[in-house]
């Protein structure tokens, strides 16, 4: 391996090991790091891949940098070029430190006005994939911008949703919240916006967008929450890639203060890194949500693709925070997974239907 | 005479092979058995070597487990044919050597309808009537002659247009 230091390793898609398969192929990934001498080798409890590639600082803004998961476009939150590939494309790049790229055609997003309260990130992913719909994005990179009220963490969201639009990467234009994560080369810092050359653009309207939901079987089958009727949930899934954040985490913990969940719902929550699990410990966070009636699993993917920790059966029905609603994805093919935001699946955790989070 | 399975859009690696079906769940030899497993449950046991896949749009859509198209790949589809692809899976299928076409011929073929697909030709044959399918741009087809990906880089080195190694 030509740069065993710009690779990394991580076990995070069932981990730990649900059974012997998968305990054994997590035994090819630890001795293979060892043996490339990869040393960001992150085992199972350490946490979701992305969450792990921003908050230890393994990709810095301006970087290309590649994953065997489809969700590597959360890399953009800190304006780097990231894109998910398969496993010998990967596997290539391991071996050759090179891959082959198609210079993609930009999508300019503009967010204008402001967010209301309890409508954050993923509702305007959601109501971007309702416009343009799951291939809206097909090969193009999407440029973010006028992002200044969104939080790393609110970028990481966005940035990954972008990957159910089709989106090869979802760059958020950097600023002062990419500055404070890390420093940025000049090129980046002061860009020649007026050679920059956009597909197409689009602009959302923040102040417009309210709580949605992602209706099954489609990412962009999207509702407002409040549309939806009664639907009835059997699990609340808090977690993944895309919303296990500590904000996510705290988000749905000042709904639940010295509240329980209703009886007939069970609320998992995965939280995406070791590191956001502790500062919930810390902060009180994850007291108020045990209190609450929730369970805790251990940092990784959790339940979102359907191997453990939550595994619907046939008839049920989840309210998820994670980004794909695909039939069978979390269990049997006749369970049905709804997608939202951290606050909307807490207020569907106190009434046990789909809820939107004013509402409570 | 190979048959081709119809499709709709936006087909996704879940329906193509759900996630608890991956090698690391149950076992590489098995794949082929778990192909659209819940989507359309008499496929893996009724494919045969040579059908052809005829899709709606953004075909492969989600993830990006190359054992989506590994399974169809071990099935035996000769061809897969939508008018287009989500990114990953064509860039997996693309290594593995598979062959793509982006073309709708959605509302043209019937599901069962027997083909006869001409590779080299480019070209698709239904009953009487023949369809030219777009062929992919030349850096792809370096690709796909070698069987892939990796039979490229071990044949000559390097990636395909590649000029300094």
């Amino acid at each position: 391996m030509p740069y065993p230091e710009r690779c990394a390793v991580f076990v995070d898609h069932v981990a730990p090991a649900s059974n012997v398969a998968s305990a054994e192929g997590q035994i090819k990934a630890r001795s293979f790091a060892r043996e490339q001498g990869i040393a960001a080798f992150y085992e199972s409890g350490c946490g979701v891949c992305h969450q792990l590639m921003v908050q230890e600082h393994l990709v810095e803004p301006g970087m290309v940098a590649i994953g065997s998961d489809s969700h590597s476009t959360t890399y953009g939150a800190i304006a780097a070029f990231g894109t998910g590939m398969g496993s010998t494309d990967v596997a290539l790049a391991f071996a050759t430190g090179r891959t082959w790229l198609r210079v993609p055609e930009t999508v300019r997003v503009d967010l204008v006005g402001r967010l209301r309260e309890r409508v954050d990130a993923k509702d305007v992913a959601l109501h971007l994939l309702g416009r343009i719909k799951a291939d809206g994005f097909t090969y193009r990179a999407v440029e973010f911008h006028n992002a200044e009220q969104f939080s790393l963490a609110s970028r990481m969201t966005l940035s990954s949703m972008t990957t159910e639009m089709g989106a090869k990467a979802g760059i958020v234009a950097p600023d002062e919240v990419t500055r404070a994560y890390a420093p940025m080369p000049d090129w980046l810092d002061a860009p020649d916006s007026a050679a920059a050359t956009y597909d197409s653009r689009i602009a959302v309207d923040l102040d417009k967008v309210e709580p949605l939901v992602a209706r099954p079987p489609r990412v962009d089958d999207v509702v407002p929450a409040r549309m939806l009727g009664d639907v009835h949930v059997d699990q609340v899934f808090l977690g993944t890639c895309t919303n296990g954040r500590l904000q996510d985490l705290r988000a749905v913990a000042d709904i639940l203060r010295g509240r329980r969940i209703a009886e007939t719902v069970r609320m998992v929550v995965v939280p995406a890194s070791r590191r956001v699990l502790q500062d919930a410990l810390a902060d009180g966070t994850l007291a108020i949500l045990l209190n609450a009636g929730a369970t805790i699993g251990p940092p990784g993917c959790g339940p979102c693709i359907g191997r453990h920790m939550g595994v619907l059966g046939a008839g049920e029905v989840c309210l998820s925070t994670s980004n794909r609603n695909f039939a069978g994805r979390m269990g049997s093919p006749k369970a049905r997974i709804y997608l939202g935001s951290p606050c909307t699946a807490a207020a569907t955790a106190l009434r046990g239907a789909i809820t939107d989070p004013r509402d409570v | 005479m190979p048959r081709a399975w119809l499709f709709g859009q936006d087909i996704d690696t879940d329906q193509i092979i759900p996630g608890r079906y991956s090698p690391y769940m149950t076992s590489e030899e098995e794949l082929s058995n778990f192909a659209f497993i819940e989507h359309r449950p008499e496929f893996a046991a009724s494919v045969r070597p040579g059908d052809v896949i005829v899709a709606g749009r953004n075909f492969g859509c989600g993830s990006s487990r190359e054992y989506a198209p590994r399974a169809l790949q071990k099935c035996g589809i000769a061809a897969i044919i939508a008018p287009s692809f989500a990114r990953i899976f064509f860039r997996n299928a693309v290594n593995l050597g598979m062959a793509l076409f982006e073309a709708d011929l959605t509302a043209r073929i019937r599901d069962g309808d027997e083909v006869a697909l001409d590779l080299p030709g480019s070209k698709l044959v239904v009953a009487a009537t023949t369809y030219a399918l777009p062929q992919l741009p030349e850096f792809v087809q370096q690709i796909q002659r070698e069987g892939g990906i990796v039979a490229f880089y071990r044949r000559y080195g390097r990636f395909p247009g590649e000029v300094h190694v």
